[in-house]
């Protein structure tokens, strides 16, 4: 309460310095009305103006600053907006005998319940890996377990050995809903909201006017997020939650428990590895900004390696033992590619046959040069020049990198990279919603199986409203729009929007079946290829402006 | 504009996903009328029983019925299939009438629109939020199904006629309303006196003459609606479907008003005079059984009847008649009808907890008004939208009510304090004899805070610590701490508005 007292008053302070310095005049003379609000802001200061606008509100983005209750209010509501979307059915609802992603994660939490750490990761009599084998790292176990233990208390006999696979019933879904339910809301929502208040001390003062409470609801309503949490039935928000945090500590400075939380990120998700080179050229160049940046990097070296350790502690007795858990969490041979991924391997394959041209072990050098290649330029300028702004969009490149280029990518993992992209929603509107649109396209298809049509159907508007939403964005959408790039979206929007016509209601002919996946993966490719030249010529740019900023701020004094 | 339309929009896409959520056996009564009022002629609508649900709304919701099976035979002929589509809930009849009351919904936005439309900007966005995005409504319309948003649509276009001095359009929309829902006739005397004392003004040729043509107006819409069955001799048919006086006191899980106060005192005197000696002719378990339709008796107070029940509602609504006749001033009307309606809620026969809506609603727009007025809504709407949980008893929903509540308090809380808080220093530095410019600003007092409290511990009570301490037994035991503990809610809220009533109109 005494934060919202606080942030109005602040307002009623500025409302009165305002008063005094135009003049009553302007404010009698402006009616409501589109243009007169625009003019009138434009002639008086931004400040109280719009916070004389926005002091009530249907979505009370009253105070541009992050107060308790609207806070409280946003964290709600998007635990509402997952409730809902939980209602739906979940990937291989009653599809035997392998059903989906739901039924790996109720197998995971049979196995190690009921199995020692040590066969969690090992073919035994009563694991056995060919169904839905454990293939991600030991914090992802961990995690099972806990969720078993809370399951097992209620509904035994849905993980009960052997007998319980394909368990399904409604109770059951509802606590592995509430499983991941819980898991969001004690790891993401808190990093989110974190992440918020570091990205608003430090930026406040850059100048243009922006709402904390807005940013928070984006980051928080991403739907192609809860679509794979809480419709598909995924954990990303724990390994993304993480990762978040991690952004979070490092922005405020506290860099050891940046590496702690993205040391245990990589262990929940292997996938977070996406991120690993910005985190790395990120810390590495801040530590070397150090007189003893030696004794910085061993400080870091000693939390990544001590977290790593602790975390594998029951695999470390011998090397074999470590050697079985990393090569289930590597599954080469699973291929270069599955389904209709948008990224570079996927797409080219059309043309070029590399599954056909190449054995698995060159494509496997061929990926990680590609990887290595694009991710080098942002590491690169992250390890020289390392700074706030630059390190987001440095994550966003490695993680696009990583999607576009590298060894057996899913479509799912496009939530990497939209992470660090709704951090920077406030900077670059566009890119994200354009990253959202094309990234939730290219999910269509795997969600149209799951039947989450509906969900899907109703949580893109929803995202959509809230995005544009009447006062929220409004500030950094007057900056960015200009007419052309208007043109653009709109057409982009078309052009998605008949996509996910023909995809819903004509059949593909007959000698083409996966025609209309291949055109929305060409569609979805080439989006993301540009996108991602465009951040990386914006991470160099934002770097140089920066610098450029700091080194006049030097001179001014 | 942009905020009407943006606020709905968000309620829309919220709708859409309830579309899989739970829906009570109203889902499949509004489906019955479908096929019902579309394969029978209009002379047998209310003879048939084909199913136990049979039609109990007056004509016009039958048309509106009609109407809707129209499009619905297109999608899926089984939908208004009389026989074979009995308990169809496939996914095409589901996303239709799911869709239908979302859609329907619009006349709910065109009242809103109509009646906030003269209100400042702020006042108005806050009105359009509180309304549009009513938890209550969202429970009772999109989870547990009917079709209240556009009837109470129907209402608002109607107070907002009377608001703008329209008196002719607003009596006759009021017609159109009670022939869609009856429920709705309780605020008739509040139209009739104020339209008499309002609209039938100036000498008396002037009078009588507005007053004929009001009734004649009025009459046609009756008789449009119940000519039909006039003509067919069913009349009394059709009453005796719209009042069917043999349900009892109380609805299975009682309404939060005045009569859960007397049963319980009649329990709490059966009791004592048992434990005195005297002897008690207890009915079994009476009003604990939860049947619909049985009608219980009390065993030390006076027995009630509808006649009672009915002198006791048009009783309690006299001062607010009286004012009306005196002083009938358009920006009054819709705080006297809601007063009409929270008289009926308190003391009508056989009241449904989802009335509540009937007041909520209209007082959601005068809610800024003035402090006072905020910090009543605040309660009542609080109070309200929690009488209504026992609509949702599964596990599935119970986080979605309790979510709904808590975002709409605290949406409440931030706009209801920042609008204030705005609007308040001004106001407070005309009036010097504020009382105090603290309190002022405070929209729960301790008394409201402390009641709120119990009301989560209530909840608590009821869901986690009645099931632990004693297992199965007494049920109905959570229910009625509910009905209890809402009824001193409500009970506030109907002396608030009495005083309120008396005092400043």
């Amino acid at each position: 309460m005494t934060n919202l007292v606080e942030g109005d008053d602040n307002i009623m302070q500025r409302l009165v310095v305002q008063f005094k310095s135009s003049g009553p005049k302007r404010f009698k003379g402006s009616r409501s009305g589109g243009i007169a609000s625009r003019r009138r802001r434009s002639m008086a200061g931004k400040k109280s103006v719009q916070a004389a606008e926005e002091t009530v509100g249907g979505f009370h983005w009253s105070t541009n600053k992050l107060t308790a209750s609207t806070a409280a209010m946003i964290v709600l509501f998007a635990v509402l907006v997952r409730v809902l979307v939980s209602l739906g059915p979940y990937s291989g609802q009653g599809t035997p005998p392998r059903y989906g992603d739901y039924e790996a994660q109720r197998h995971w939490m049979e196995i190690t319940l009921h199995t020692p750490a040590v066969e969690w990761y090992r073919n035994t009599a009563a694991n056995n890996l060919s169904y839905w084998g454990l293939d991600y790292p030991p914090l992802t176990a961990y995690q099972s377990l806990v969720h078993a233990l809370v399951v097992n208390r209620s509904l035994p006999e849905s993980l009960a050995l052997f007998s319980s696979r394909g368990f399904e019933s409604p109770r059951s879904k509802l606590l592995m809903r509430w499983t991941v339910m819980s898991s969001d809301f004690l790891v993401f929502f808190p990093a989110a909201v974190w992440f918020v208040t570091v990205y608003w001390k430090r930026f406040d003062g850059s100048g243009r006017e922006w709402s904390a409470p807005w940013l928070l609801a984006v980051i928080l309503l991403n739907p192609c997020l809860i679509l794979i949490d809480h419709g598909h039935f995924q954990y990303n928000c724990i390994s993304l939650g993480l990762t978040l945090g991690a952004v979070a500590a490092s922005l405020s400075r506290h860099d050891n428990i940046a590496s702690l939380l993205f040391s245990l990120a990589i262990n929940h998700k292997q996938m977070s590895m996406y991120f690993a080179p910005a985190f790395f050229s990120y810390l590495l160049g801040k530590c070397l900004k150090h007189q003893n940046w030696v004794l910085q990097v061993g400080k870091l070296g000693i939390v990544v390696v001590g977290t790593f350790v602790i975390v594998w502690w029951p695999y470390l007795y011998s090397l074999e033992a470590a050697k079985e858990v990393l090569y289930r969490l590597a599954p080469f041979e699973r291929g270069l590619y599955e389904d209709y991924v948008a990224n570079f391997w996927c797409s080219t394959s059309v043309i070029i046959k590399w599954k056909r041209l190449f054995s698995i072990g060159a494509l496997k050098l061929l990926s990680m040069f590609a990887t290595v290649l694009a991710v080098l330029p942002a590491c690169y300028q992250q390890i020289k020049a390392p700074s706030d702004h630059a390190f987001i969009y440095c994550l966003l490149n490695s993680s696009f990198a990583f999607y576009l280029f590298s060894f057996q990518v899913h479509e799912k993992s496009i939530l990497l990279p939209l992470l660090p992209a709704s951090l920077l929603a406030q900077k670059e509107p566009w890119l994200f919603v354009l990253l959202v649109h094309s990234g939730l396209l290219s999910m269509f298809p795997l969600l149209l199986r799951d039947n989450l049509l509906l969900q899907y159907a109703a949580i893109l508007p929803l995202f959509g409203f809230i995005f544009f939403s009447p006062n929220g964005g409004e500030n950094s959408r007057e900056d960015y729009s200009s007419v052309r790039k208007k043109v653009l979206l709109a057409l982009l929007f078309v052009i998605s929007f008949v996509l996910h016509l023909i995809y819903l209601t004509l059949e593909p002919p007959r000698k083409y079946p996966f025609l209309f996946e291949a055109l929305i993966m060409f569609f979805c490719f080439s989006q993301f290829l540009c996108l991602t030249i465009w951040t990386n010529i914006h991470q160099f740019k934002n770097a140089t402006s920066s610098s450029g900023k700091k080194k006049k701020n030097n001179n001014k004094p | 504009m942009e905020d009407l339309w943006w606020i709905f929009s968000v309620s829309l896409c919220v709708k859409l996903l309830l579309i899989p959520a739970y829906r009570s056996t109203d889902f499949e009564v509004h489906r019955h009328w479908l096929a019902l009022t579309s394969s029978l002629p209009l002379s047998r609508w209310y003879l048939d029983t084909s199913s136990p649900w049979t039609l109990d709304y007056p004509p016009l919701f039958g048309h509106f019925s009609l109407l809707l099976s129209l499009p619905a035979s297109l999608i899926d002929s089984t939908i208004t299939d009389l026989v074979a589509g009995q308990n169809y809930a496939a996914p095409s009849a589901v996303v239709f009438l799911r869709l239908s009351v979302a859609i329907t919904d619009l006349l709910l936005l065109a009242g809103i629109h109509r009646v906030t439309r003269k209100l400042p900007h702020p006042r108005r966005r806050l009105a359009l939020a509180l309304v549009l995005w009513s938890p209550a409504l969202l429970i009772v319309d999109h989870i547990h199904f009917q079709y209240n948003g556009f009837l109470l649509g129907i209402l608002l276009i109607s107070l907002s006629f009377l608001v703008e001095g329209w008196d002719l359009a607003g009596g006759v929309t009021f017609a159109v309303l009670i022939c869609s829902k009856h429920l709705f006739m309780v605020a008739a005397p509040v139209y009739f006196v104020y339209l008499l004392r309002h609209y039938c003004n100036g000498d008396w040729g002037r009078a009588v003459s507005r007053f004929l043509v009001m009734g004649s107006a009025v009459s046609v819409v009756f008789i449009a609606t119940f000519g039909p069955f006039a003509y067919y001799g069913q009349i009394h048919q059709v009453f005796r479907r719209l009042f069917p006086f043999g349900r009892g006191l109380c609805h299975a899980y009682w309404a939060p008003n005045f009569w859960v106060f007397y049963i319980l005192l009649d329990k709490i005197l059966a009791f004592l005079l048992c434990k005195f000696g005297f002897s008690v002719r207890t009915p079994e378990a009476s009003f604990t059984g939860g049947l619909v339709g049985d009608s219980s008796s009390f065993a030390v107070l006076p027995q009630v009847n509808p006649i009672i029940a009915l002198i006791l509602v048009l009783l309690a609504m006299i001062p607010c008649l009286v004012k009306t006749f005196l002083r009938p001033r358009p920006e009054n009307i819709i705080r006297w009808v809601a007063y009409a309606f929270t008289c009926s809620f308190m003391f009508g026969w056989h009241v449904h907890e989802k009335a509540s809506l009937h007041i909520t609603i209209p007082l959601g727009i005068i809610a800024t008004n003035s402090m006072e007025d905020a910090r009543h809504y605040f309660l009542l709407s609080i109070v309200s939208c929690y009488s209504m949980f026992p609509l949702l008893f599964e596990s599935q929903e119970y986080p979605i009510k309790v979510l709904l509540l808590a975002t709409y308090s605290i949406l409440m809380w931030a706009g209801f304090s920042s609008h204030f808080r705005r609007s308040g220093a001004p106001e407070a530095a005309k009036k010097k004899n504020a009382k105090s410019s603290g309190s002022q600003h405070v929209l729960i007092g301790p008394f409201a805070s402390c009641y709120l409290l119990g009301l989560v511990f209530t909840e608590i009570w009821g869901q986690f610590m009645h099931p632990y301490i004693f297992g199965s037994r007494f049920p109905f035991l959570p229910l009625m701490l509910v009905s209890l503990y809402c009824g001193i809610g409500m009970m506030y809220s109907w002396i608030w508005q009495l005083r309120q009533v008396i005092a400043c109109t």
